[in-house]
Parts: structure tokens; C-alpha cells; sequence
């Protein structure tokens, strides 16, 4: 009783604040590991849909890794990726459905992008990599770490090619506001555009690199 | 010039490594070196240079640009009182244009190095002077009407993102010139095309479209005659319209072995086959134009003259440059003829080639090592 007491590590000890924090910055899911590009892409033309997109892949990611660690222990090996895949795809059904529901016009904004959260490779290589092997507490923080990682580049993306792209923050006309089209001042057409998204996240990784020397690779 | 070489060298100790201005030490580099030769000598590998660094080969480029820089002006303030339907006289004309073009290259230049020389004092390099041919450039390719704080985005945008995260020149994929003027025409496409922007403060009534613009919807009759299309007094980009100006620059790049003869060769030569491919084939006016007339429409003739041959982000392999120039040519003439969405092909057709260019000195290479192992194998049998 005492011995296993002693074992017990504290909900928010050093290495599972680690597994929380660590995907925020130094092994972000998008600028380290470079997934989920896709949805980053797609949904970052705005701030709003980008921050639902956010929401949803982080309760998605965050149940399922919870889920798949429960069952870990009784899924065989080898029908392992259908039923992780059965697992995300109920859940991902269950955001669209709430989506649909209560916020119509941001589902239809990202229309098929939320369905394709079940092909998104962070819940997949979380689930593969952390939750198959890890306690249900671990797989918790774990997934809500990686889906936040994810989701802060996104709001930061969306931040910028909303406000620069669309002279809006959230829908409000900022840049009209300001005065800055009397001025001759236009929006960018480029940053409506995905390869503009792509070039933001280059631009963050550069900043994430030159603040972070150990990200650096050796020459 | 002695005074100046005396100053020089009376102030040079002051930009040493740890002296009182030792920080801004590549920015004194660069601007000696931009003076005088500069005295830095190789410390490993060969020691024998020639006299052409890249100073020099940037400094012809310059030199070889400038007919069609001065052709560019006179022709802005041309069509500016053409379509007022006034008359004014050579200097006048000439004054005008100057008015709209220098303040162009004023901000490209100070944008661009500006951010050329941030760059070198925090990387610690010295200065490359590849900008100067980058300034100038843009400016040519740019229509007239384009504001002044949209040519400072585009500027900062091509030297950041399309050359010094490459870890700056020598180093970039895509041509820097023709990374900004993409960025234009994608961001702001209502000051890159259509026929408002070519002509500076033309009259409402004026069509001010370029014969790429007549020839994209149908207007076959209305492109000019082809001696209008040499001489280049027509609407169009500053510095792309007067295909004479642009072969006087062409003969300067190739007497002085500067630009690389392979590639303007190939360009015209994947142009022409493409042209006469439409001809087979013609299905409407625009494919039935002659092959050679798409060499003077547009900005075809400056971008194999100047664009295509960039040292840097062209081929290497003097096969390589064949088939690189060869497919520029052929993907212009197919994207300006096809793509409604793309008047001009040029820029889009050098940027795909600029990708592409590795690959294709990738494939040259192995395809002569194979060769010569094979030789070297039947020597060996024999």
C-alpha cells in the first residue's frame, strides 16, 4: 500500500508538465514536426474558422488519445490503426454534428475540412506514438499539449492573413476603422491565397530557430 | 579619387574587428569595395582571380539595362500625352516619365539594400552586390502606376523571403526581381493587370491595354503592327516594351561574355516551337498569330535577355541551360496563349524553370558520369 503510494507520481509532475508544454514550443507539432500542414493551409484564411478548427481538433485529439489509452491494452496489434481509426472517426462525427448545430455558418465555411480532422497526421502519430503505450492521465495531457501546439500556430497564421489579407481582426473592420484605405492602402490579395499561410509558418519557424539554438540542426 | 582612397584608408582602421565602429565593419567593406577593388585575398584554395568579380558583372548588367531604363521613360511620358491627345516636346515627354520611374527605383534601391546591409551586419558577411541588378530590375518590369508603398512591400518581401532566408546572393532558387513582381501580381492584382495600370494618368476614355491584354479576349485587330512592337512605343511594363533597346542590352551582355548566350538562344528557340505548335493546331485568332510575333509581344525578349539569364537561379551545365531556356520559352508562349487567368507568361514560366533548374544540372551531371564510366569501362575490356 505505502510502496505503491510512493510510486504514484503527482498529477502535474516535471515530466508531465513536459508532455503538456514541450508541443507548445519545442516540439510543435507543425513547426517541428511539420504535420498538419494541410488544415493549416486551408482553414487559416480567417480568424474564426481557424479558431474553431482549433477547438475541434483539440477535443478530438485529446479524447481520442484518452479513449485509445483505456483500451490499449485490449486492442490487437494488428487491426490497431482501424481502431484508432473508428475511434477518431466517431469523434470527428460528433464535432461536425455539434458544429453543424450551433455554429452553421463556420461549418460551412470549413466545409469539408472538418471531416478531414480523421485524416489529420497529429491525431494519428499521437495516438500511434504516445497513447498506445502511455497511461490515460499522460495520453490526456499529451494530446491536449500537441492539439494547442497546433491550434496557437493556426490563430497566429489566421492572425495575420486575416489582418493583412482581409484588413479585419475577427470580422471587424480594423483597417477601415483606422483610416488606412483613404490613404491608398489595400488589402493583399496574396495572403487570401495558401501559399501565403506555408510562408507565415516558414516565417515562424525562423523566429522559433534563432531564439532556440538547440533546434538548430548540426551542420 | 586619390583624396578619396586617402579618406578610405584614414578611416578604415576605425571599422576593425573591436574598434569604435567595428559593428558597422561589412557596411565600410561595401562601400570601399564598391569604390575600389577590393584588397581582400583568398586565404585557402586558389589564389588566382580574375578582374571580373561579381561587382563588375553586376556593374555591365547595370550598364546593359539602361537603354531600355532610358527608353522606358521617354515611352511612359509618351503614352501619358498620347492619350491626353497632346503634343509635347522630346523633353518634356522624357521629363515626365523620369518623374514617374526615378522615384521607383529610388525606394526600390533604398528598401532593397537597406535590408541587403541590416542582413550583412547581423550575419557578420560582407555586402553582395547582386542588388544593384535586383534594383534595377524590378523597377523595369513594374507598370508605371504602381504605388510607391506597393514597390517597398514587394522589395522587402522578394530580398527576405525570396533571397536572404536562402541565406542571401548566390544562394536563391528564385529570381529576386521576378519574386517581387509575383508577389505584385498575386497581391494586388488590380495594379498589375487589366488596362488601367500601364499608361501613368491617362485619359478615362484611352484604352490603355497592352497587345497581350488586346490578344487575350479576341482583340486580334488591335495589337499593334509589329514595328510599333519593336520600336516599343506602346502601353506595357516600364522597361519591357522596346525590343530595340533590349537587343542593345543583349549585345552588351553577350560581348562581354556577361549573360549567357545558351539560354536567350533556347528561350527564342522554345518560344518559336511552341508559336508554330499553336499554328498546327490554331482553334482561334490568338494561336493563329505568327511564332516569331511572340517574341516582341509582351515581356518575352526582356525576360530571355535579362531574367532567364541570371547566373544564380539559372543552370549551370551548358546542356543544362539548353533545356532550362529551351522550356521557359515553350511555357511562356503556352501560358499567355492557354491560361486566361495570365496574360503574360514570362514571369510565371522563369519562376517554374528557376525550380526546376537544379534538377535538370542534377540529371546533366549523372548523365555524364555514366558516359564516361562507360568509356572508361570499355577501355578497361579492351
Amino acid at each position: 500500500m505505502n510502496s505503491e503510494k510512493n510510486e504514484r507520481e503527482p498529477l502535474f509532475s516535471f515530466k508531465n508538465r513536459k508532455l503538456l508544454l514541450n508541443p507548445l514550443n519545442k516540439d510543435n507539432p507543425i513547426t517541428i514536426q511539420v504535420l498538419g500542414i494541410c488544415s493549416a493551409l486551408a482553414v487559416t484564411a480567417k480568424l474564426e474558422p481557424a479558431f474553431v478548427m482549433a477547438l475541434s481538433v483539440i477535443v478530438v485529439l485529446t479524447i481520442s488519445n484518452v479513449i485509445i489509452s483505456l483500451l490499449r491494452n485490449g486492442i490487437p496489434p494488428r487491426i490497431r490503426i482501424i481502431v484508432q481509426l473508428v475511434v477518431i472517426a466517431s469523434l470527428v462525427i460528433l464535432v461536425d454534428q455539434f458544429l453543424k448545430a450551433f455554429v452553421f455558418d463556420i461549418s460551412k465555411q470549413l466545409s469539408v475540412f472538418v471531416g478531414l480532422i480523421i485524416t489529420n497526421c497529429i491525431i494519428m502519430g499521437r495516438l500511434e506514438a504516445f497513447a498506445m503505450g502511455n497511461k490515460p492521465w499522460p495520453a490526456f495531457l499529451d494530446g491536449m499539449g500537441n492539439a494547442i501546439g497546433y491550434g496557437w500556430i493556426l490563430i497566429v497564421v489566421a492572425f495575420f492573413r486575416e489582418l493583412l489579407g482581409s484588413g479585419t481582426i475577427w470580422g471587424y473592420p480594423v483597417l477601415d476603422k483606422l483610416g488606412l484605405y483613404d490613404l491608398g492602402y489595400k488589402n493583399n490579395g496574396f495572403m487570401i491565397l495558401p501559399p501565403m499561410a506555408l510562408i507565415i509558418v516558414g516565417i515562424i519557424i525562423w523566429i522559433q530557430r534563432a531564439r532556440n539554438k538547440d533546434l538548430i540542426e548540426e551542420k | 579619387m586619390k583624396a578619396l582612397r586617402n579618406f578610405l584608408d584614414k578611416i578604415k582602421p576605425q571599422f576593425e574587428k573591436g574598434e569604435k565602429f567595428g559593428i558597422f565593419g561589412s557596411t565600410f567593406e561595401a562601400f570601399e569595395s564598391f569604390l575600389f577593388v577590393s584588397d581582400k585575398v583568398t586565404s585557402k584554395g586558389s589564389h588566382i582571380r580574375d578582374n571580373i568579380d561579381m561587382k563588375r558583372t553586376m556593374s555591365v548588367v547595370v550598364i546593359a539595362l539602361v537603354p531600355a531604363l532610358l527608353f522606358g521613360m521617354w515611352n511612359v511620358g509618351y503614352q501619358h500625352f498620347l492619350s491626353l491627345g497632346e503634343q509635347a516636346d522630346f523633353w518634356a515627354t522624357f521629363w515626365f516619365g523620369f518623374l514617374k520611374v526615378f522615384p521607383i527605383i529610388v525606394v526600390c534601391y533604398v528598401v532593397g539594400l537597406g535590408i541587403e546591409f541590416a542582413f550583412a551586419q547581423m550575419r557578420g558577411h560582407e555586402v553582395n552586390e547582386g542588388f544593384l541588378v535586383t534594383g534595377m530590375i524590378i523597377p523595369l518590369i513594374l507598370p508605371p502606376e504602381t504605388p510607391l508603398w506597393m514597390v517597398a512591400v514587394a522589395t522587402a518581401f522578394a530580398v527576405i523571403i525570396g533571397k536572404e532566408v536562402f541565406g542571401g546572393t548566390g544562394m536563391n532558387i528564385l529570381n529576386p526581381a521576378l519574386t517581387a513582381r509575383a508577389f505584385l501580381f498575386f497581391a494586388y492584382p488590380s495594379n498589375m493587370s487589366g488596362d488601367k495600370v500601364w499608361i501613368a494618368e491617362k485619359a478615362d476614355a484611352f484604352s490603355g491595354a497592352t497587345p497581350l491584354g488586346d490578344a487575350l479576349v479576341g482583340n486580334i485587330d488591335k495589337i499593334p503592327s509589329p514595328l510599333e512592337m519593336i520600336i516599343g512605343n506602346i502601353p506595357g511594363s516600364i522597361g519591357e516594351t522596346s525590343v530595340i533597346a533590349i537587343l542593345i542590352g543583349a549585345f552588351i551582355l553577350l560581348y562581354t561574355g556577361v549573360g549567357s548566350w545558351r539560354i536567350m538562344f533556347s528561350v527564342i528557340t522554345g518560344g518559336l516551337v511552341m508559336g508554330w505548335i499553336f499554328n498546327l493546331c490554331a482553334v482561334n485568332e490568338y494561336m493563329q498569330i505568327p511564332a516569331w510575333e511572340h517574341l516582341i509581344m509582351g515581356g518575352f525578349a526582356f525576360g530571355a535577355i535579362f531574367m532567364a539569364t541570371d547566373p544564380v537561379t539559372a543552370s549551370q551545365t551548358n546542356k543544362g541551360k539548353f533545356i532550362y531556356g529551351f522550356f521557359i520559352g515553350l511555357l511562356a508562349v503556352l501560358i499567355r496563349v492557354v491560361n486566361p487567368a495570365y496574360p503574360e507568361g514570362m514571369m510565371l514560366a522563369i519562376l517554374f524553370m528557376n525550380v526546376f533548374a537544379p534538377l535538370i544540372d542534377h540529371y546533366v551531371i549523372e548523365a555524364n558520369i555514366k558516359k564516361r564510366l562507360k568509356r572508361a569501362k570499355k577501355l578497361i575490356n579492351i
